[in-house]
């Protein structure tokens, strides 16, 4: 699993290059100007931390019925990358709002479910590093209930207010948008693939480590 | 579907917690009118053992057997015929003696609990200290307190960790006589300890286990000190 | 089925015993509630001394005295349990484990509730706010916050009760996810103190609390066993 990575992150690298060639090329948004070129960084991103969050959350309810250490692995995986990609929207996406708008952060529905969701997952690290044995079984409980507090954090901020830009930006792109969000998107996904890959082989073999200290002793 | 049963059997039994085994392999049985000792050093397993045939906490491998069926096979119900006096005892100090009592019963589904209640302390000595809290308790009320608690519902299979810790020469007798009232009851009673004195008295066979694995069976008891402490002098000098 | 009912009540009605006896927890929470209200007051009331709060103020005190306290309460609660290990003792009895976490909610939910009775009544007082002119929207929103927010906080209590770290873990793992549950209380009761009482927006505060209560109690019931086997 892990030699497999490696390509993956090649082709990620060749991907993150050009990237800025591709970006430059496309045109430049009518309000924003070039400021807007940071959306490429942080739109990816910020859709695969939602992403990886959902995915950390069924794996858990799996881990929690079937209890293979393969899930977990995945689990603790997925949660790391969550926080990982999550700081990287959350860093591009406050620079980019100062600019843009004026203001560094606002509690609209997306970006509050965002940040919940965040701390969720920080908060899974934080049980699965401090709270000793057993606490892979507690953590998968807690990413199942982040999971599933996700929409009522969406729809009660939505209830209090919006001002997030409409998620239907990306459909009504115009195609020279569209090739440099997804070309970079395509890089930021396997990166994630590729880094989850190497994240599970280390758990894997330290599991393999733990199997071979007990076998030692037979 | 009653879930009574006449044996208990551990089959290669293993717990780890990562890179520490606390249970390796562990493999014996227990029948009814039988009361098995585990014994061993602290951190030898017994708890963890314990803890997993009173299905409060589950195996890496292995499977424990109740009349040849497993904890999920017989279900919830399961734990109606199961006892368990821990180190711990089970007891809240914020009730009296009479409520925990109580309690304990409603809780595991006795019928009538305030007059098994009643009758259980009278057995345990404690029928004067009824209405009395059990934080005033010393040490040994407490211990016949639980094991009242303990076999409230009538279990087939008594687990007993450490049971005889802290108790003077004469509850321990008391305690040891009422062992052998419920082995010619039927009971299967497995008792973990590390006092050997009492061991002899009272135990039929022991297991005794050392780092999570079973290091010998005793099925004579007779000289079982002195063999255990040569055992664990040869374990130290090896 | 009746078994699962006669245990909740037996475990509430322990707990509940319990309580009455000492009075501990419902005297500790009360007071701590009401100086969480008096700190938090004297860091938002706005200037000009006539002692209004500044905009929602009120509604957030209110909310977040019963969240930290709440907190507290819980912690406490499965402390109580630590002590003789009986939280192992209840697990051991015959019947669905389940049961025991409805009835360690039960108890919870009405320590909070005899908490409220005494805090929200103070908090009108103080900020001269009117959250009795609509009792019964008042009420929802804080039974069914209270609900929301214990459903979740006792599974994690229960199931940090043997964990390391568990009185600065329970907090960090409990306030994110139960955001929700703070929001629409929040927004429900100012709702409700504004100038034009929103009586629509209150009520529709209550519905998104009683569908997160029936989710995340569902959850709990589903995950409980799973989460307490060692």
């Amino acid at each position: 699993m892990r030699k497999a990575a490696f390509p993956l992150l090649a082709i990620a690298g060749v991907l993150f290059m050009t990237a800025p060639l591709v970006i430059a090329r496309a045109r430049y948004e009518s309000t924003m100007g070039l400021v807007q070129k940071i959306f490429y960084f942080h739109m990816p991103p910020a859709m695969l931390m939602l992403l990886s969050a959902i995915f950390c959350g069924i794996v858990s309810a799996m881990f929690l019925v079937k209890k293979r250490p393969a899930l977990d692995w995945m689990a603790y995986a997925a949660a790391e990358l969550t926080v990982l990609y999550g700081a990287m929207a959350m860093v591009t996406g406050p620079l980019w709002a100062r600019k843009a708008w004026g203001v560094w952060w606002v509690w609209d529905a997306r970006l509050t479910m965002s940040l919940l969701m965040w701390m969720v997952f920080v908060s899974y690290l934080l049980l699965r590093r401090y709270g000793g044995a057993g606490s892979e079984i507690l953590a998968a409980g807690l990413a199942l209930f982040g999971m599933a507090t996700a929409p009522f954090v969406y729809l009660s901020v939505n209830i209090w207010r919006t001002i997030h830009p409409l998620t239907s930006v990306v459909p009504t792109l115009p195609v020279d948008f569209a090739l440099a969000l997804w070309y970079s998107f395509a890089g930021f996904l396997l990166m994630y693939i590729a880094l989850m890959m190497l994240r599970m082989s280390v758990e894997q073999q330290r599991a393999m480590l733990d199997r071979l200290y007990l076998e030692s002793d037979e | 579907m009653s879930v009574d049963f006449l044996d208990v059997s551990i089959t290669d039994l293993s717990r780890n917690f990562g890179r520490r085994r606390a249970l390796s392999r562990v493999t014996f049985d227990c029948r009814a009118g039988e009361i098995v000792g585990l014994l061993g050093p602290n951190g030898a397993g017994k708890s963890t053992l314990l803890a997993i045939i009173s299905t409060l906490a589950t195996a890496s491998a292995g499977e424990v057997r109740y009349g040849g069926r497993t904890a999920r096979d017989a279900g919830s119900v399961l734990r109606s015929t199961i006892g368990v006096l821990s180190h711990d005892l089970h007891l809240y100090s914020e009730l009296t003696a009479f409520e925990n009592l109580v309690f304990f019963g409603r809780l595991y589904g006795v019928a009538d609990a305030e007059t098994v209640a009643g009758a259980a302390l009278e057995r345990a000595r404690l029928g004067d200290r009824s209405a009395d809290l059990v934080s005033g308790f010393s040490r040994g009320m407490r211990q016949r307190l639980a094991l009242e608690r303990a076999l409230l519902h009538g279990p087939r299979l008594l687990l007993l960790d450490e049971p005889f810790t802290g108790l003077d020469d004469a509850s321990t007798y008391a305690l040891i006589a009422r062992l052998r009232e419920l082995r010619s009851a039927g009971c299967i009673t497995l008792l973990a300890t590390h006092d050997l004195d009492v061991a002899e008295t009272v135990l039929d066979r022991a297991v005794i286990l050392q780092d999570g694995r079973v290091s010998g069976t005793e099925p004579e008891v007779h000289g079982l000190r002195q063999r255990y402490q040569d055992r664990l002098r040869a374990g130290i000098t090896s | 089925m009746s078994t699962f009912w006669r245990v909740v009540w037996i475990v509430a009605r322990k707990d509940i015993a319990i309580e009455a006896r000492s009075r501990e927890l419902i005297n500790t929470t009360v007071f701590f509630a009401l100086s969480c209200v008096v700190v938090f007051s004297v860091s938002f009331v706005g200037e000009g001394g006539d002692g209004k709060a500044l905009g929602d103020a009120a509604a957030g005190i209110l909310w977040i005295a019963i969240a930290f306290s709440g907190t507290l309460a819980l912690g406490r609660t499965f402390e109580r349990e630590r002590y003789g290990d009986t939280l192992r003792a209840l697990l051991l009895a015959p019947g669905s484990r389940a049961a025991v976490y409805v009835g360690k909610l039960v108890g919870i939910v009405s320590l909070l509730i005899a908490t409220e009775i005494v805090v929200v009544p103070l908090v009108a007082l103080l900020f001269q706010a009117k959250l009795f002119d609509h009792f019964l929207l008042m009420a929802a929103l804080l039974v069914l916050g209270t609900v929301g927010f214990a459903s979740v906080g006792t599974l994690f209590a229960a199931m940090l009760a043997r964990a390391r770290s568990r009185d600065v873990l329970l907090p960090i793992l409990l306030y994110p996810v139960t955001i929700p549950v703070m929001i629409a209380g929040v927004r429900g009761t100012s709702a409700l103190l504004a100038l034009e009482p929103q009586l629509d927006m209150a009520r529709l505060w209550v519905t998104l609390l009683l569908a997160f209560d029936v989710v995340f109690v569902t959850l709990s019931l589903w995950t409980f066993e799973a989460l307490m086997t060692e």
